[in-house]
């Protein structure tokens, strides 16, 4: 496939799509969940308390630092990258990580000829406990929609350019089972150590919309 | 169903849209849904239940909302539909008369088990049903031509495409009747690989691939 074909990448954002939540809209929206919160708490249902905990816990304790741990051991610890590519859950278990949308894990491995890259085009699963919460465009419509198709495309928004001589790999996340890609180590990081090298891996590489870079590193 | 939730290939989106150095949550109220749904959904229904009630959202509201409005719609549809709340009590904030003696009333999870109940999670992976898979590694398989009006995980795109099994991840229910009332129907659950050409025609590079899991259900030998 010649890289002009006609796809509207270029387009404007479209302005009804999602995110651009007016004030009014907000503060509707406050109201309406502020009135469900008393209803399920006088049904007995949730607790106050025990909501704020689970937003403290997503907030501080999950998120991509556990997902660059894993990476930077299976990048210095070949016995350990390969059980976690045999048996991910097992291996990210042996890091202390797993759970809630993470019960079934897969790693898959990028190489020089074979990029992969993660999506759920029905909803936005995605592997909570090593990368935590999705960011919203990786629940959006245009990621969720045009990686399938046009998988090179979308990763050059992004900055990074794959000929067509790298095989790309899409793993559409359709039932619970949770990917996460497993970046190149890139060159120049060979004197690193574990804690250093999982300070250079991104959330993005782990998606795989990015490479992990060893000058640059792409915010989050 | 054929809704608007089911858009891998279309192309009519625009570019992704980033924001740098993005909060986890842009407002208080999602927040809120967000550990609402958390730790009452258990209570109400299903995960299959839940992601059928998104997708049964109006279709313009669905692609003109935010994430965490797809959860608090399905939310209160759920709330509804289970007989957990009704309309007027979601309309109002309200609730109109408070039926069952005090003793029934179920009593929440306290905050302290919060971290316990994310770690241990919630497998999908049953021990029962439909044990045997019918296909190995490398069999070709069809993805069935289906267009089943409630809920599927199996998506438009590689509805009647030739694809070959690439590993079989176990025996796990099947989110097509379990979001209809919990009808788990365990059975074995593949990941599949297409080539892109299959999907997307002649134009696509040669050695691109997509991998999907999809149940036994959705699969016939080629």
């Amino acid at each position: 496939m010649s890289n002009d074909h006609n796809h509207p990448h270029n387009a404007p954002p479209d302005p009804r799509l999602e995110k651009h939540t007016s004030p009014e809209q907000t503060h509707a929206l406050e109201d309406r969940v502020k009135a469900l919160e008393s209803l399920l708490t006088q049904k007995g249902l949730v607790a106050t308390q025990t909501l704020d905990k689970m937003v403290d816990l997503y907030e501080n304790d999950l998120g991509p630092i556990n997902g660059a741990k894993v990476v930077a051991r299976a990048w210095v610890d070949p016995a350990y990258k390969q059980r976690l590519l045999s048996n991910a859950t097992a291996a990210i278990e042996e890091l202390g990580f797993g759970g809630l949308q993470g019960e079934h894990m897969v790693v898959v491995e990028n190489t020089p000829a074979t990029h992969n890259v993660v999506v759920c085009t029905l909803c936005s699963c995605y592997p909570w406990p090593v990368l935590g919460l999705p960011p919203t465009w990786f629940k959006s419509a245009p990621y969720r929609s045009r990686v399938v198709i046009d998988p090179r495309g979308v990763i050059r928004e992004f900055g990074l350019e794959l000929d067509e001589s790298i095989a790309i790999r899409v793993w559409d996340s359709s039932a619970e089972i949770r990917y996460m890609v497993l970046p190149e180590r890139p060159s120049g990081t060979e004197n690193m150590d574990e804690e250093e090298l999982a300070e250079l891996v991104t959330r993005d590489s782990m998606i795989g919309v990015t490479k992990v870079q060893l000058d640059t590193q792409q915010a989050a | 169903m054929n809704g608007p939730h089911d858009m891998g290939g279309m192309t009519c989106y625009g570019p992704v849209e980033r924001e740098e150095n993005e909060s986890l949550f842009h407002a208080r109220w999602e927040k809120r849904v967000f550990a609402m749904t958390m730790l009452s959904l258990g209570g109400i229904a299903n995960l299959d239940e839940f992601r059928h009630a998104i997708e049964r959202m109006d279709p313009v509201h669905y692609l003109s909302s935010s994430y965490y409005e797809h959860w608090l719609a399905a939310l209160e549809t759920l709330a509804v539909e289970k007989g957990v709340l009704t309309s007027e009590e979601i309309a109002s904030g309200t609730l109109q008369n408070e039926t069952g003696k005090p003793g029934e009333k179920p009593s929440p999870l306290p905050p302290e088990v919060v971290a316990t109940v994310v770690r241990r999670g919630a497998s999908a992976e049953r021990d029962t049903g439909r044990l045997t898979p019918l296909f190995k590694p490398g069999d070709h398989v069809v993805a069935r031509t289906i267009n089943p009006t409630g809920h599927t995980r199996m998506p438009r795109y590689v509805r009647g495409k030739a694809g070959v099994i690439d590993r079989v991840h176990g025996t796990f229910l099947y989110p097509d009747t379990n979001a209809h009332g919990g009808d788990e129907q365990p059975q074995p659950l593949y990941s599949v690989c297409f080539a892109a050409q299959t999907l997307w025609g002649p134009d696509t590079p040669r050695r691109d691939r997509l991998y999907i899991d999809l149940w036994e259900d959705h699969l016939k030998s080629a």
